[in-house]
């Protein structure tokens, strides 16, 4: 076997790892064609989009770190808040709120991060909920800076980068929140793909080796933790941004809880769970949660209880392949 | 103030009741069960319907309260649970998760949404005066009763076969099974009596705990405090952290209203940041 | 100066002294075997050597330097390696992967974020080459999980190796591996480098007469004695030591 062959195939194998798959151009190119052929979704896929970078910033952290969090919420508020705030008080033009707001967001990250990287799963889960309700209560007490119950409103959105114009135009905020989607998933993938997500899949997998190879866990974790808070406060400004209205339901926990959903049913460890589980739950909730509210919560519910039961990593992929796999043996027999 | 101690330590004690299951259950078998409090809502429910709609009188419904969450616990564990022990906590979290919502989805569509109040027997009604202490009569009742219920627990763990079965299958689950101890037996019992106990804190303590759909999810956290400062080797952890969760709760909303729930989590996160163990557990944690 | 050393080292569980006083010496590209029977506390002192656990009393020395207060990570980049007795491994990557990855963290390039992983040619090519000397040449790209155990043995020194120690703590190399496979372990060990110190803990003494230039028996956690192979042979404190063990083979 000629050595250099060996070598240059092996760089290529790895290179391919993070090449895109001529469906990811696809997906794309259909969501950029959405903006002009959707005219009548764009709410809704506003929301979604919306939704999406929330959940990837949560993959960061539980698909790729291994990090189970019940208080992402925290980070996404606090993004909202902040990106209020600031339009308010100092400067109203949006990507300059969405800096402030991921910065803002990060550092919250980074000085909880050495919170929650201490103890064991459960103190981790317990530690990521109660920074949430802690800063759902500071959100709820400091009622005179962010509205309390009532919320902040009088938020004022200027044009994105001085020309463009958003402000109650669905399609022209449609077409700026996704171009910011795909600007941070475009980031997001290449540190996935790169030695410092390699390491990170290295402490998932394999915590007690990663650090007997030189690889410093907690360093990279709190990384990822203050990276995955800033998108989460980006999400949250894109949708204070687009809304009325920044209220407590940007920080409680049922926020918290149905980004994990979204997640766990689309998938965790490659990026588009996120964008996938966030769809199928917004759009399910369209049809069904307008029946009765109680009738989405038990179907919620369910769907959790099946896919605990019978998914793996890819959410409601596991359960086609689980189901194709048994059509496929019963084919098989004669 | 006196009175807000005692009133403090009730809803402690009751907090300790329905929490207790959850702890054993955690220090068992390592598994992070979020829907307990759904047992203990289960419970409420039970007292609720039969003591309002059918006249079945007070202390009648409670140990029908703590059979009907035990045999659900028992169902649940047997077909459900016991495909998680093997699992992530993450998938443990998502199952006990959606149990929850659907088990509050249910309860909110057959009973409504509204909190419900159970009718208490008139003797149990108003309070009296004990050395200028101004003593709830209901609440004293809740202490009595907790109390009972924690000596009887350490009485059976410290005396019974069952409950040296016990200790060691949390000590160690595979020694347990190698000395030939039934870790999957105890282990269905134990988590049918914490439900069943949970049932029974969830029909005692209705008045005082709010009794409605989605008690599950706003106490989740209030147990799991228990549970994790309190740690899970022991019965006098958890029970010590119950007592100061519930006078700091009721003496929080009293003195410091707008603050109440901020000191709580704050204080939790403090201590799970400085002894992830849990303030009162011995040994490391698992 | 000796590669590592330990001075009065000792661990303490409550009641329990798994490593009791313990003076090891292992000198320069030394090949020292560390022998004892089950329950003596080889796995205790290596946890301790790595950082692992934290000692009660005493100190660990890293080529004359004192390592003791340093988490296992930076003693890595000291130049320590260890491997385990129970592979582990990343079982989601390939070995070309793993390998890659150690060396990358190895050339302080493990925080590189933009750059796409195996971009770096000359890395990979040592990854490549690596994995060839430990025979994992036909399954570069297969994941670690479905690889046969004998070849995850071997990555589970190939991943140690990679790092290019100074020092390499080689926990029961050959344990678990298949009667057909062992002797493609024993030649990898045999082929270590040179200039790598190895303190090898076995079970087994054929690898142990074969391999060691100088070993130490632990026994109850204290070092019982040390010396030259032909002495430890010899010596009839060892064979009681290891009466009830041996017979059992």
């Amino acid at each position: 076997m000629n050595t250099v062959n060996t070598v240059q195939q092996a760089v290529a194998a790895l290179k391919q790892k993070r090449a895109w798959h001529w469906l990811e151009y696809l997906f794309w190119l259909g969501a950029a064609a959405s903006v002009f052929l959707l005219p009548s979704q764009h709410a809704l896929l506003t929301q979604i989009a919306i939704w999406s970078l929330f959940a990837i910033s949560l993959d960061l952290l539980l698909g790729y770190a291994g990090i189970v969090s019940l208080g992402h919420a925290a980070y996404f508020g606090f993004g909202a808040y902040v990106a209020a705030l600031f339009a308010i008080n100092f400067y109203g033009e949006p990507v300059t709120g969405l800096l402030v707001a991921g910065i803002a967001a990060g550092l919250l990250g980074l000085v909880t991060s050495l919170l929650v990287l201490r103890g064991t799963d459960l103190t981790r889960l317990m530690v990521t909920l109660g920074i949430a309700l802690v800063m759902y209560e500071i959100a709820n007490q400091m009622s005179w800076l962010t509205g309390g119950a009532d919320g902040l409103t009088g938020m004022p959105v200027n044009p994105v980068l001085g020309f463009f114009p958003i402000y109650f135009m669905a399609a022209n905020a449609y077409a700026y929140v996704l171009a910011v989607c795909f600007v941070l998933f475009f980031v997001a993938k290449r540190i996935v793909h790169s030695p410092f997500g390699y390491s990170l899949r290295a402490i998932k997998g394999n915590p007690l080796r990663a650090s007997s190879i030189g690889i410093p866990n907690n360093r990279r974790l709190i990384a990822v933790y203050t990276i995955a808070a800033a998108y989460a406060g980006i999400a949250g400004a894109l949708l204070a941004q687009t809304t009325p209205v920044v209220s407590l339901t940007y920080i409680d926990f049922q926020r918290s809880a149905d980004v994990l959903l979204m997640l766990i049913i689309g998938g965790t460890g490659y990026l588009y769970g996120g964008i996938i589980g966030s769809a199928l739950f917004l759009v399910a909730q369209k049809f069904i949660g307008n029946v009765t509210p109680q009738y989405w919560e038990f179907w919620i519910g369910f769907a959790l209880v099946v896919i605990a039961l019978f998914a793996r990593d890819r959410g409601v992929f596991s359960i086609y392949e689980r189901i194709s796999g048994a059509l496929r043996s019963r084919k098989a027999k004669p | 103030m006196l009175t807000i101690l005692f009133d403090g330590i009730a809803y402690g004690m009751l907090l300790f009741v329905i929490a207790c299951g959850l702890a054993v259950t955690l220090g068992l078998m390592n598994f992070v069960n979020l829907a307990h409090g759904a047992f203990a809502m289960l419970g409420g429910y039970c007292a609720y319907v039969l003591v309002n709609f059918y006249g079945v009188p007070f202390f009648a419904s409670l140990p029908v309260a703590f059979m009907f969450a035990a045999m659900i616990g028992l169902v649940a564990e047997r077909t459900l649970y016991v495909h998680f022990y093997s699992r992530s906590h993450l998938e443990q979290v998502m199952f006990t998760i959606g149990l929850v919502f659907m088990v509050s989805a249910l309860v909110d569509y057959f009973l409504g949404s509204q909190q419900r109040f159970i009718n208490l027997p008139g003797y149990l009604q108003g309070r009296f005066d004990f050395f200028g202490v101004g003593i709830g009569k209901y609440r004293l009742l809740i202490i009595l009763v907790c109390a009972l219920i924690v000596i009887v627990l350490q009485l059976i763990l410290g005396y019974t076969r069952f409950g040296s079965r016990l200790r060691a299958a949390v000590d160690d689950q595979r020694v347990a099974r190698g000395l030939g101890i039934n870790v999957n037996w105890v282990f269905a019992l134990t988590f049918a009596v914490g439900c069943g106990l949970a049932g029974l804190g969830g029909a005692l303590g209705a008045e005082i705990l709010s009794l409605e759909p989605h008690f599950p999810l706003k106490f989740m956290i209030y147990f799991l405090i228990v549970v994790s400062v309190g740690g899970t080797s022991s019965i006098t952890g958890p029970f010590l952290a119950s007592i100061l969760l519930g006078i700091g709760d009721v003496a929080g909303k009293y003195y410091a209203p707008r603050y109440g729930g901020f000191v709580i989590y704050t204080i939790m996160i403090v201590v799970l940041v400085l002894r992830p163990q849990g303030l009162f557990a011995r040994g490391t944690a698992k | 100066m000796n590669a590592l050393e330990t001075v009065g080292l000792e661990k303490r569980f409550g009641g329990i002294v798994p490593t009791n006083d313990v003076n090891l010496k292992v000198r320069e590209g030394a090949r020292h075997a560390l022998i004892g029977p089950n329950g003596a506390g080889k796995t205790t002192l290596i946890n301790l050597l790595t950082g692992v656990l934290k000692p009660s009393k005493g100190r660990v020395k890293l080529g004359g330097t004192d390592i003791t207060t340093l988490s296992p990570h930076r003693r890595v980049s000291l130049g320590m390696a260890r491997t385990f007795q129970i592979n582990q491994l990343f079982g989601d990557l390939s070995p070309l992967e793993a390998i890659t990855l150690v060396i990358g963290e190895r050339e302080k390039l493990g925080t590189r974020f933009w750059r796409t992983f195996g971009s770096d040619e000359k890395l990979v090519a040592e990854a490549v080459a690596l994995a060839k000397q430990f025979g994992l040449a036909d399954v570069l790209e297969e994941r670690t999980s479905s690889l046969p155990y004998g070849k995850q043995r071997q990555l589970e020194i190939a991943l140690a190796i990679a790092g290019k120690p100074r020092v390499l703590l080689l926990d029961e190399p050959a344990a678990g591996v298949p009667e057909a496979e062992r002797h493609e372990i024993l030649e990898t060990v045999a082929a270590l480098p040179k200039d790598v110190t190895v303190l090898l803990i076995e079970h087994d003494m054929d690898i142990v007469f074969g391999f060691a230039d100088r070993i130490s028996v632990l026994v109850d956690g204290k070092l019982f004695v040390e010396g030259e192979p032909k002495e430890i042979e010899n010596d009839p404190r060892v064979r009681a030591v290891y009466l009830g063990e041996r017979t059992d083979d």
